[in-house]
Order: structure tokens, then C-alpha cells, then sequence
């Protein structure tokens, strides 16, 4: 579908990116100290620290990602929510508190604490790049493909100028404005969440949303011709001309006679509602030919409780089948392991001043999510019956709901999913920035460097990988976005998982067994996902059947692998005699 | 041989505390549970003993409730320290 271009949009963005490259020059006017780039002297307030979590954790993929996916297929993207909160519980209850007691700048500070090795450095630092990179470009990737629908601006445009905009305010003020960057968005995002949650309970449910009459349920295609011309039911888009928004109720429960609205409903009023409802979906079918591309989307009538239990998604959970069970299952271990592995959320435990903050400022960052996410069933319900999806675009789903209720709002929210990737990504620099000056350069390499050269490297690295981030934008602009998150939270939780828990609780631990896990996890689950289903079918265009992996998420095999390997390895080498436990 | 250094046992706030350690495994349990549900039966959760919600939809909050409530109770039994 062809957006509109809102100038509303333009200027709230435009403000929004202004005001936070202020803050961090203003932060940043300052001289700096190494802590102070890389850890913010550990000063953050435990609140503030919190809802930063928040602002670092809640990415495109949760915000824009998370409302598509409940809005197209129902509850299963509610599933994703509840695994992406659970992994929170092993950052709080596991990790918080040690990484604050064990490190100093960087994730791999903290699992070198008792070894002073560098293979370890490096081994991590190598591990942190490959995870901040895989979650790097489906943030660009989404800055770019959401501006052109939202802003009216070129795919290059947004990658360059999310890349451009957190490059400065990372090497401005390092990790001060970062963390005051993440602590905006973070907060703007629940707040306008909520916002929304209150205008859809307010609202209520409605016979076909948006429209005078009965919705046209006659099937719409979409057609990409070889030299890029798009046709819709085979006449040329144009704004006069362009597919119908989708996304109605056809029936409402019986208990509501033969009125066509609810009227305004509690929550749980919301949702019983919406069960007993009949809603109209729809679904594209892709077939390629010589004369291009043709997408189909026709629509389903469902029943509400079809909708809101699982499997609309992920299919195996209705088919029966062992494979796709174990599909399931092994993303749903990746998210519970993932979150307190991925290495720009765990250096956040630097930033605090001790564990009693770390451990407080956790317990804030799970009130934000949760609350977060439990909002994300609202915004991806309403969206889901508010007439005005694009059947070609599920990542539109918030951003076009907003705009069922005003073209402020939808503004507003165009706004706020870029700032969601600009919180993100700065984390991710952040954390690669480190990687790269303080764990290679410094302690792999052996560079000896004053503080002031410190934070010079760190800021040169962190322009650097803004540049990669930016190239990877553009380079990956066609790539299914999707697929990079999970790999992340895969690579994060095969890869990191093992060596961080071991260390803390199984003093056998060696540093051979570390390195190994480490190199195992991180090659392993990198092999696993490059030799799926899902990589030969949607990466590769080959068949399914080719594939070499008997499912396609890797981390029910590869995270008890990196236990298994740190154990057999540590088992294998000589142990530590002592550790020495103070903090460096 | 053996470390002469436990971390499990260290009082230098390198090691995870026992009561969050005891609420990680009451979490495992819920979240494993739910999961099970999930794989195993998703039929039972299409069920409505709650008023007008599904089991998938309580259950669901529920976890996430859980997961607010038990760090609330992690905080308060962790003050002071």
C-alpha cells in the first residue's frame, strides 16, 4: 500500500533526533574519563538504569514486530512476549548481581575475572561482535523500511540517518547518552502504549471498522513486475488505485443483539468479546513467473477463539508434528536463555554503582517490559480488527492502528518506532565499541593506552561500526528481518549462556573450558541456522527438504552443547587453583 | 582436585543469591509448565474457566504477572543488602 507522507510525522521525528543529539552534546561537554565512556561511572540511578533497560531491550522487532504478528496470526505473537519477559528473570535471579560484583566494562571482563586470559578476551569479544552485529541489521534494516512508507524518504535515507544519529550520540558522551537516550524511548514507549490501550478498550469492538458498508471480501493481488513496476489487481498503484485496508470483524457475540459496537469495554470485557467475535483475516499467497511476482491475499473469516489460542502461527503446534514441536520448543529455550547473554544488556550492569542497584534497577526493567508486553496483546488485537492493516506489511500493524484513530497520533507512533531503533542500536554500538577497543585492542593486542587514547579507540570504533551497521542496512534491505533477531537470541544464548552460568556456579571451571564453550556455542548455532529449513527455503531459495538440520532454531541442541563442551573441556585441563575475586 | 575457591559459596557478591536462585526455579517451573501446555496439549488451552478468557490468555498474563511478582518478592526479602 502507498502511505501517506505526514509532515506531522516528519517534525515530531525531527525533534525527537534534535533533542537527543543535544542531550548528548550537552552531556558530553565535559572531559571524559575511560569509566565514565564505557560505564558512565557507574553513576546511573537504579531508576533510570531500569527503564534504560527497557529503552535498550524494546527493539522494532518487539514494538513493530510483536503488534504484526498478534494482529495477522493471533495469539502466537503473544508467546513471543511471554518469552522475551521470562528471559529477565534469569537476568535477575542468575546474573545480575555477579556480572555487577565480576566486571568492569565489558561482557568479557566479567567472564575473564578469575583467569586474565586472553584467549578468553578474545573468544568474547568475537562473541559479542557476531551477536551485536546479527541484532544490528534488523534494527537498520527496519529504520530503513519504515521510512519510506512513514516519511516518504529512500530505504538509505533511514539506514544512513539512524546510523549517522546514534554514531554521534554514542561518541558524544558514550554510555551517559546512551542510557539517557534509551531512558526517553523507553518511557515514551510504554507511556503511548498505554495510550493506545486506553483508546482501543475505549473504542470497543465494531462491525467493519472504518467503513459505510460491508467490507469487500473479494481477494486482492499485488503484482511486481521484472522492471519494478507494481500493479495492484493489474492496473498500476496509485494512490487512486491501491489495495483495501484489511482487518475486520464480521460478527460480534450474540449478547450484543444486532448492535454494530460494543461501546467502550474493560479489558477482560475487551478480550471475552473478541473470542465470542467472527473476524475477518487475511493471508498472502506468493507465486513468481516471467511476468514477475504476483502476491494474492484473500480473506478468512475466523472465530475469535481460533485466534486467541495457539498455533495460528506457528503451525506445528495443530499439525503434530515431532519437528516443528521441537522447533517451537528450542525458540521458546533461546528467549528464556537469550536475554541474559545478549552483551548490550549486560554491560547496562556496569552503569549502576553495586548490586543492590543492579538487582533494583532489574526489578524496574521487568515492571516497564512486562507491562510493555502485556500491552502488546491490546495494540495487536486492536490493530487486528481496526480496519486499516496493509495486507502486504504485518510490521505496520501499530504505526496504521494509531492511525485508525487520528493522523496526530499515527504521527506519533511513526515517530516512536524510529526512536526504538535508535535506543536499540546505541546499546548495540556500545557494546561493540567496547569489544573492540577494550577487549582486543587492549587486552588481546596488548596496546597499552592512557584514558584519554581509551575512549579516542572506543569512539573510533564505535564510528566504525556505525559505518558497517549503516552498510549492512543497505546490503541486507531485501533480507528477512525476522530470522536475525532469533539468530541473535541463539547465538547469545548457545554462545554466552553456558560459560557465564558455569563460572558462577561450578568451580572447576577452567579457562580452556570457557574458550571452548564459547567458540562451540557461538560456531555451532551459527552452522545450525545456516543449514535449516528455514535459511535454504527463505535465505537460500532452495526446497525445505534440502536442509541438513532436522529443525530450524538451534538452541535446544546448542546450548546444552556449550554446557556439555565447557564441562568435558574443564574436566579434560588443569584447575584453577584460586581465584582472585576482586574486581579490576 | 578441587578449588580451594567456591564460587557458590563466595560472600564477595560474585555468586547468585539462594533465595533468587530458589524463585529462578519456581519461574522455571511456571514457564516450563506453560510450555509443556503449549507443546503438548494446546487443546486445554482453548478452555474458559475463568469468566470469558481463556486459559492461553490468563495463563499467559499470569506468567507475566509472575514474573513481576516474584522480582517484587526477590526485592523486598534482598533489602538491605
Amino acid at each position: 500500500m502507498i502511505h501517506q507522507t505526514s509532515f506531522v510525522a516528519v517534525a515530531i521525528f525531527a525533534a525527537f533526533v534534535l533533542g537527543v543529539l543535544a542531550l548528548s552534546f550537552w552531556l558530553g561537554r565535559k572531559g571524559q574519563s575511560a569509566s565514565g565512556y564505557y560505564a558512565a561511572h557507574g553513576q546511573i540511578h537504579w531508576f533510570v538504569n531500569g527503564i534504560a533497560f527497557a529503552g535498550d531491550y524494546l527493539s522494532a522487532a518487539s514494538f513493530l514486530g510483536i503488534c504484526g504478528m498478534i494482529a495477522f496470526s493471533g495469539y502466537d505473537g503473544f508467546l513471543y512476549s511471554i518469552g522475551f519477559l521470562a528471559g529477565w528473570i534469569v537476568a535477575l535471579f542468575v546474573i545480575a548481581e555477579p556480572i555487577k560484583a565480576l566486571g568492569t566494562f565489558t561482557f568479557a571482563d566479567a567472564l575473564d575475572s578469575r583467569f586474565n586470559s586472553r584467549g578468553i578476551k578474545l573468544a568474547v569479544a568475537i562473541s559479542t561482535l557476531v551477536v551485536s552485529v546479527f541484532y544490528l541489521i534488523p534494527q537498520m534494516v527496519g529504520a530503513g523500511s519504515l521510512i519510506k512508507p512513514l516519511l516518504g524518504l529512500p530505504h538509505e535515507v533511514g539506514v544512513i540517518l539512524v546510523g549517522v544519529t546514534v554514531t554521534l550520540i554514542v561518541v558524544t558522551a558514550g554510555m551517559v547518552s546512551t542510557t539517557w537516550v534509551q531512558f526517553i524511548k523507553g518511557s515514551l514507549l510504554v507511556f503511548f502504549c498505554g495510550v493506545l490501550t486506553v483508546l482501543i478498550l475505549g473504542r470497543g469492538l465494531a462491525v467493519n471498522a472504518g467503513r459505510s458498508g460491508d467490507e469487500n471480501l473479494s481477494p486482492q493481488m499485488k503484482t511486481v513486475k521484472p522492471d519494478g513496476t507494481v500493479l495492484v489487481d493489474g492496473v498500476p498503484q496509485s494512490k487512486d488505485h491501491d489495495l483495501r485496508p484489511v482487518g475486520t470483524i464480521r460478527r460480534l457475540p450474540e449478547r450484543f443483539g444486532d448492535a454494530q459496537s460494543t461501546g467502550p469495554l474493560g479489558p477482560l470485557a475487551y478480550l471475552s468479546a473478541l473470542e465470542d467475535s467472527t473476524i475477518v483475516t487475511w493471508s498472502g499467497k506468493k507465486h513468481v513467473d516471467a511476468d514477475g511476482s504476483h502476491t494474492t491475499y484473500s480473506p478468512v473469516e475466523k472465530r475469535g477463539s481460533d485466534l486467541l489460542k495457539p498455533g495460528g502461527y506457528f503451525k506445528g503446534l495443530t499439525t503434530g508434528k515431532l519437528a516443528d514441536r521441537l522447533d517451537f520448543a528450542s525458540l521458546m529455550l533461546a528467549l528464556f536463555c537469550g536475554t541474559a547473554s545478549l552483551p548490550h544488556i549486560l554491560i547496562r550492569y556496569y552503569t549502576v554503582k553495586d548490586a543492590a542497584a543492579a538487582r533494583k534497577s532489574t526489578v524496574v526493567g521487568i515492571a516497564a517490559i512486562g507491562v510493555f508486553y502485556v500491552l502488546t496483546l491490546f495494540l495487536g488485537l486492536g490493530a487486528m480488527t481496526s480496519g486499516g492493516l496493509d495486507p502486504t506489511d504485518t510490521n505496520m500493524a501499530a504505526p496504521l492502528l494509531a492511525k485508525s484513530f487520528s493522523d496526530t497520533l499515527f504521527a506519533v507512533i511513526s515517530a516512536i518506532a524510529f526512536t526504538t531503533v535508535l535506543g536499540t542500536v546505541s546499546g548495540l554500538i556500545m557494546a561493540g565499541s567496547g569489544a573492540v577497543a577494550h577487549d582486543l585492542v587492549e587486552n588481546v593486542f596488548g596496546v597499552q593506552m592512557n584514558d584519554h587514547e581509551k575512549i579516542r579507540v572506543g569512539k573510533l570504533a564505535a564510528v566504525g561500526l556505525g559505518i558497517v551497521a549503516m552498510a549492512l542496512g543497505i546490503l541486507f534491505r531485501n533480507f528477512n528481518v525476522s530470522f536475525l533477531v532469533g539468530w541473535a537470541f541463539n547465538i547469545a544464548a548457545s554462545a554466552n549462556l553456558p560459560a557465564l552460568v558455569m563460572l558462577l556456579f561450578w568451580p572447576r571451571t577452567t579457562r580452556q573450558g570457557i574458550i571452548a564453550a564459547v567458540t562451540v556455542g557461538m560456531m555451532a548455532s551459527l552452522a545450525w541456522i545456516l543449514l535449516s529449513a528455514d535459511t535454504f527455503e527463505k535465505v537460500y531459495g532452495l526446497p525445505r527438504e534440502m536442509a541438513l538440520t532436522p529443525f530450524s532454531q538451534p538452541g535446544l541442541v546448542t546450548i546444552p552443547l556449550g554446557f556439555l563442551v565447557l564441562i568435558v573441556v574443564s574436566l579434560l585441563t588443569t584447575p584453577p587453583t584460586a581465584f582472585p575475586t576482586s574486581r579490576r | 582436585m578441587v578449588s580451594d575457591h567456591d564460587p557458590r559459596q563466595s560472600g564477595d557478591g560474585t555468586a547468585a543469591s539462594p533465595v533468587g536462585l530458589a524463585l529462578f526455579w519456581v519461574y522455571v517451573a511456571l514457564y516450563g509448565g506453560f510450555m509443556a501446555l503449549v507443546l503438548v496439549r494446546p487443546d486445554l488451552l482453548s478452555l474458559r474457566p475463568f469468566g470469558g478468557v481463556n486459559l492461553a490468555i490468563v495463563s499467559g498474563m499470569g506468567l507475566i504477572a509472575a514474573a513481576f511478582g516474584l522480582a517484587v518478592v526477590y526485592m523486598i526479602l534482598r533489602a538491605g543488602r
